[in-house]
This record gives C-alpha cells, structure tokens and sequence, in this order.
C-alpha cells in the first residue's frame, strides 16, 4: 500500500495530455509586462524608470521586507512604461514593461549549463544567494523561499521534504522538469540539506509519475540522504500539510508551520532554481510552464520568461480553440480564471489551462441535502456545509470557531457536492472576513 | 357536591395567594434599577435597529445617550435633527444639530454604456466577486452590480434597476443610516448633503485610470480632463489620481462644471427646468452644420424642380401645344 494523507482527498480524471511532452524553449517575447507584486509579502520596489536600459537578469525591482523578493528583468532592452495591468488576481496592478531589444544577443542564447556537483559556497553564501536571485516558491504559493532558510536557532528541523506531488489535474510542469533536470535537482536537494545541516531528505512523488519516480531514483543513487517516496494518487496531496502527514505521519498543528515539527518543504522547481542562483549565480527570470486543454493542438511544457503575455503562449499551441470558456492561470482545482489573454506569466504560473464551455460552466446551486460527501472528503477534517452557512449568515465569529482558517482552498469540498452550492466562495470570504477581524482584534 | 367546589376554590386561591407572596418577595429581593430616562428615550428613538448611530440598536443607543455625559458626538442619522432635540429636552443635555446627509451611487456605468467583456459564474454577491476580480466590465473601480446594497437596506430604500444593473436610491425613505456604504466593497456609495429641496452635484464616477482607458471602459467615466476643475469658481473641485471629486461643503450648486464635462460623469439631481433651456440653447449649436446641410439639399431641390419645370416648359412650348400647366406656373414663379 502506498503512502498518502489519511483524511479525505478526491481523485479527480487526471488528463495529463502533456506528461509526454519535452519542454520546449518559448521564443522570446517581444514586450515583457512584470507585475511587481509575484510573491506573497510585501510587493517589490521598483529601481529603473522609464527609459531605461536593463540587461537580462539585471535587479529591477528590490526586495522590500524580509518577507519579499527581488525580481530581475527576464529580457535585455528598454522600459518603455510603468504602468497598470491586469494580472492574475483580476485587479490592475504595478507592472515594468519591457522592450525586447532584438539586437542584443543574449537575449537568443540558449543557457544549457553543464551540471556542477561540488557545492563550494558556505551556508551564509547560499542564503545571499537566494536572496539576490529572488528566489520564491515555484508550487504556486510564492513564498519568498530564503525565509524558510533563514532558520533561527531553536528550530529543530531534521527533514527536508521535496514536493514533486503535482496533484493538480492537467498540470506536468513539474513532472517534466523532474525528468529533465534529475541531476540538478539531486545537486539543488544536497545544497539545501549542506546549506540547513539537515541529513535527511525525501522526494514525494505521486504514483502516476512511475518515469520520474525512476529516474529521480536512479539520479539519487549515490546519496544515502535522499529517499523517494511513491505516494497514492490523491489530491490535494500536493499541499504541504497533507504531504508531511503522508511521508513523515507527522501532523502540522493548526495556525502552525512545517518548521513547527521539524520539517521544510520545497517544490521541485524551486529546487532548480536554487540550484541555478547557487552554481551559476542565474537569477529566477524563467520558469517551466504547461499551456493545455483538451482541444488544444499542441499543448506542451515551455520555458517561459516572467513576464510573457499569455497571449503569446496561447499563439505558441496553435492559438485558442473554438468555443473557448474560459483560461485558468494554474491547474483546474485551485487555479484562477484570467480575465484577459494580456495577463503576464508570473513566478507562481504553473500552467494554462483552456477550457471549453461544457467543462467551465458550474451547476445552478440548489439547497444542501446534508449528504455529508464535503466533510467525507474534507483534507483538514472541516465541515465545509456548515463553514458555507456562517459565512453566508454573517456568523464570522462562529465561523472562526469552527476554524475556517485552517482551510486550505483545495476545493475538493465544490467538487464533489452534488447540489452544486458554491462551498468555496463562500468559505473563502469567510476567512477574508475572519482575517480582517483578526487583524483589528490585535 | 357543593363541598368539593368549596374545597377547589379555596384550594387554588390559597395557591394564588401563596404565588403572589412568592413573586412579591423576588421582585423586591432582585430588583434591578434601570434609569426610567432610558426608557423615555428609546420611546423616542425611531425604534428601527439599524445601527447606523453606531450601536447594536436603539435600546442599547438610548442607554449610551443617558450614560454619557457629553451627547454632542453622538447622533442618530435616521431621526435626524427633530429627535436629537427631543431627546436633549428629556436628558437636559446639548446635542449637535448637523445637515441631513443621503446616500448617493457614485456610478452611471449601466448595461448600455459600459460594456462587459467577462462572465462571472460564481455567487452572486459583490463582497464575493469583488474577491475574485475587477468585475465583469473592465473598469474594476465601478459598480458590481449584485445588489449587496439593496440586501442590506432595512428601509426600502433602494432597489435595482433591471434595464441599468445599478442601485438606485430614493432620497425620501434613504435615512442616511450608512448600512449600504459598509455593504458596499467598492466604497461605490458616498453620504451627501440632502440641500434644499435635495438638490446635488456630484461626480458620478470613481474610475482612476487614464483618461482613454476609462473611456474605453465606459462611455460615461470621468477621464480626468480637469474642465470641470477649471471652471469652477469655488474650488470645490479637485483632481486626484484622474478623478475628479467635488467637495460638498464648497459647492455653491452654481452647476457650471456640469456643461462643460465631455462625458457627462457630473450628475445634478432634482434641479428646476431652467436647465432644459440652457440644453436646447445648446443643441442648437451642434445642429448648426446639420441644418446648414438640410438648407442646401433643399435649395438643391427646389433648383432642379425648377429645371425639371423649364424643360417642361420647353418642351411644352416646342409642341406648341396649349395644356394647362398654369397652377403649376405660380409655384415656379414664387
């Protein structure tokens, strides 16, 4: 039997059209539109000003805070405006935008480094190093990564935990990398574990990867430390609580963190990309994106610019189909449909998803019939129907009660519910309410 | 026979009586004092519970008026002036007389002018969408149009408008009671002065973009031109951000921004027709060319209709043949 989460979790058709699928190079954008808020925290602070020439990988905007990140220009050309622009969140926010200068020839190479096994920079040089590169969780969360390297010394944490999970139906962005960058990603994995002195490590993988499982296995031979767990195919197994209680049966406590039982969780790509900033000193100004949909022509892994147009992606698989709904930024569970093809690729875009209208259309909601299937399958051990109805009710302080923070959005609870309710929504506005409450109160 | 109803009566009077000792002795023994002013002033309170004054509802409203020295700060939107000096003359104590104040929709984006380029499928509540995105339009500053407003509005003041998708208020049941400026996640609804006769000038519109993008976005958004700003005598307008605000307290009412703004954002409400006048004076102005165009057709016309009558003449004169054509002769003649 294999390892998972014991509590709820769904299995939904996972239609990975892609996992066959190399990644490929995407031809640089003409225009680059970079958001300066990619990250959870406080939003950079912009350091160029219209007019200006940047070189590719250059700082164009500084990290603000502890809990914050630099982000580097992807492309060599001029910064024609500061403007607003529409990204992934639905608002219009701060964005540089660039023009490719089409003369400057690095912006044409192809990077293919050759891989370096001795790690030669210290602990602090490592952590400088994230920092600089701007270095952020590449799972979807965009956690500044160097905050869960900067341990303090009470922090016990005796396991590294790799998250090459990839629950998330469609998505192989992952999955890809891990078969194409297994050296790296072994490399980057022992950085990490010289870098946090820890000497365990353990790579999740979802059982429906067998190819990666093996070759990750194969690429880790050599090193003792680092095991590869084959997890059951289950979602939202992806999400790091439900990771660490799947490999390690240790329970994250509620409002807690990994570090809290001893535990630090990256995702694969991130792994890349520290490895990148820490050998090569290469700043995280590209990342590995799927663009799919089932009557997509060509859907594939692509290594995107931050900052590239979705637009230009979309053109890149043979343009939209007919009949086209809606487009997600991210997977079909937790994604968010964009309002626009202009949304820029940010450092959480994992992938694009192109729906049609049978599969985006949601059901008319009807009245609960108290089946119980959202607490059945609950990944937190909530009660999804009820958590709907205070927040609906205005009952927040019930609401957080029933702990509506400790949700983690997976979903799994409106996608099994047969009457159709909007569980999500509303739980999620719940916690938005909750949280503001929670802030005044303090 | 007669004795078991004597037995009854007296059995369930001495009941009675052994009751009312009982609860004579708890009421006295757990008497608690309330202040008989309270209860005076929550009778004079709207008794409405919407706690637009601030407090849960209006007993524990009066409490605070009795309980607090100083009353001045405190004010009860629904009642307005006549009951606050009701309640001063039961308390003996000062209050502030402040202008009555009514809510106004800061956005004319309807269906018609501001077109929707995105579908929303989730609930439909605005604190909900407006989580998720800008709207469905693309002017992320207006209204959602999902009525949280109105769901909140205790006094029937509000209702959509099924042809616009906006909230439309009435100023004589709106009591100012601030509930749908809570509701409202766009901070759409703004209070307002109710002047005489509820006369207002106001910017109708809240969309900071650049003048072409509002625009784009919506035919009746401010673009930020500053005319208006201009052309008033009493700074009462300023410019942020590419919006213009009028400032109430400034604003004489003398109505002079709301000709000059080109996309027709500055509403007035409730002022007499003279202003119907000053429209046609303008329409006029604009129609100038069109009616320029319409004398030249006709003068066109009437120059071929009388071609068209020589040649007839000619032609008539050639056969030499005498038809009476003579009422149409005056005509070409006049």
């Amino acid at each position: 039997m294999l390892k998972t989460f014991p509590k709820g979790g769904i299995h939904p058709p996972e239609n990975k059209i892609t996992s066959g699928k190399e990644i490929k190079r995407m031809p640089v954008p003409k225009v680059v539109y970079v958001p300066i808020a990619q990250h959870i925290g406080i939003p950079s602070e912009i350091i160029v000003d219209r007019k200006d020439k940047v070189l590719k990988g250059q700082v164009i905007a500084k990290t603000s805070g502890f809990v914050s990140s630099n982000i580097h220009s992807p492309v060599a050309g001029t910064v024609t405006k500061l403007d607003m622009m529409i990204d992934s969140s639905g608002y219009k926010k701060q964005c540089i935008v660039i023009r490719t200068d089409q003369k400057d020839e690095s912006n044409f190479e192809e990077k293919e480094y050759p891989l370096i096994r001795e790690i030669s920079l210290s602990q602090k040089d490592i952590l400088q190093h994230v920092i600089d590169s701007g270095i952020v969780g590449l799972g979807g969360a965009t956690f500044p990564s160097h905050v869960k390297l900067d341990l303090k010394n009470d922090n016990h944490v005796d396991c590294l935990l790799i998250n090459g999970v990839e629950c998330e139906p469609y998505l192989t962005a992952d999955h890809r990398l891990m078969m194409e960058k297994a050296d790296e990603i072994i490399v980057g994995i022992q950085i990490l574990m010289h870098a946090l002195h820890i000497k365990k490590a353990v790579i999740g993988i979802e059982n429906n990867k067998k190819d990666a499982i093996k070759v990750l296995k194969e690429a880790s031979k050599g090193d003792t430390g680092i095991q590869v767990a084959a997890l059951q195919v289950k979602y939202p197994q992806g999400s790091e609580k439900q990771l660490i209680k799947a490999i390690l049966k240790r329970e994250v406590p509620k409002g807690g963190l990994p570090m809290d039982v001893g535990v630090i969780v990256h995702n694969v790509g991130t792994i890349f990309a520290i490895y990148q900033a820490v050998q090569y000193n290469e700043p995280l100004t590209e990342r590995v994106v799927t663009v799919t949909g089932k009557k997509i022509e060509n859907a594939s892994n692509f290594w995107v610019k931050i900052g590239t147009p979705i637009k230009d992606l979309v053109e890149q698989v043979g343009g939209l189909p007919d009949g086209t709904r809606k487009i997600v930024n991210g997977g079909p569970m937790m994604g968010k449909a964009i309002k626009n093809t202009d949304v820029p690729v940010t450092k959480g875009t994992s992938g694009i998803l192109v729906i049609d209208q049978n599969e985006a259309s949601r059901g008319e909601p009807k009245n609960c019939i108290r089946c119980g299937e959202c607490v059945f399958v609950c990944p937190m051990g909530l009660e999804p129907h009820l958590l709907m109805n205070l927040s609906e009710k205005g009952l927040y302080e019930r609401a957080s009660n029933e702990d509506i923070m400790t949700c983690i959005e997976c979903g799994s609870c409106s996608y099994v519910c047969p009457s159709h309710r909007p569980l999500l929504d509303y739980i999620r506005f719940g916690k938005n309410i909750v949280k503001k409450l929670q802030t005044a109160k303090n | 026979m007669t004795d078991s109803v004597l037995y009854s009566v007296l059995l369930l009077a001495s009941l009675g009586v052994v009751a009312a000792v009982v609860l004579y002795i708890v009421s006295k023994k757990f008497y608690v004092y309330e202040n008989p002013l309270i209860g005076e002033v929550d009778e004079v309170l709207p008794g409405a519970n919407c706690a637009g004054c601030g407090s849960p509802g209006c007993k524990s409203f009066a409490e605070k008026l009795v309980n607090t020295e100083d009353i001045s700060e405190l004010f009860c939107p629904v009642g307005g002036n006549e009951v606050m000096k009701q309640v001063a003359s039961i308390l003996g104590k000062e209050v502030a007389e402040k202008a009555p104040t009514v809510a106004v929709v800061l956005c004319q984006g309807g269906c018609d002018v501001r077109p929707k380029t995105t579908e929303y499928q989730g609930p439909r509540s605005c604190a909900i969408s407006s989580l998720v995105y800008g709207g469905e339009t693309d002017c992320q500053y207006g209204c959602l149009g999902d009525g949280d407003c109105v769901a909140v509005c205790d006094f029937d003041a509000m209702y959509m408008d099924e042809e616009t998708g906006l909230p439309v208020i009435d100023s004589d049941k709106c009591t100012s009671c601030g509930a749908c400026v809570k509701a409202c996640p766009r901070d759409i609804i703004e209070m307002r002065p109710k002047n005489k006769r509820d006369l207002k000038i106001f910017v109708g519109c809240l969309n900071e973009d650049k003048g072409g993008i509002a625009k784009k976005a919506c035919d009746v958004a401010c673009i930020g031109c500053s005319k208006c700003e201009d052309v008033c005598p009493k700074d009462a307008i300023t410019m942020n951000n590419n919006l213009a605000y009028i400032d109430a307290e400034l604003c004489t009412l003398c109505r002079k921004c709301v000709p000059v703004c080109p996309t027709h954002s500055i509403i007035e409400t409730n002022f007499p027709p003279p202003k119907v006048k000053k429209v046609v004076e303008k329409k006029p102005i604009a129609k100038k060319p069109v009616a320029k165009k319409v004398l030249e057709k006709k003068v066109e016309e009437k120059k071929e209709v009388v071609k068209k009558e020589v040649e007839k003449v000619a032609v008539v004169k050639e056969n030499v043949v005498a038809t009476k054509v003579e009422p149409e002769n005056p005509k070409t003649d006049a």
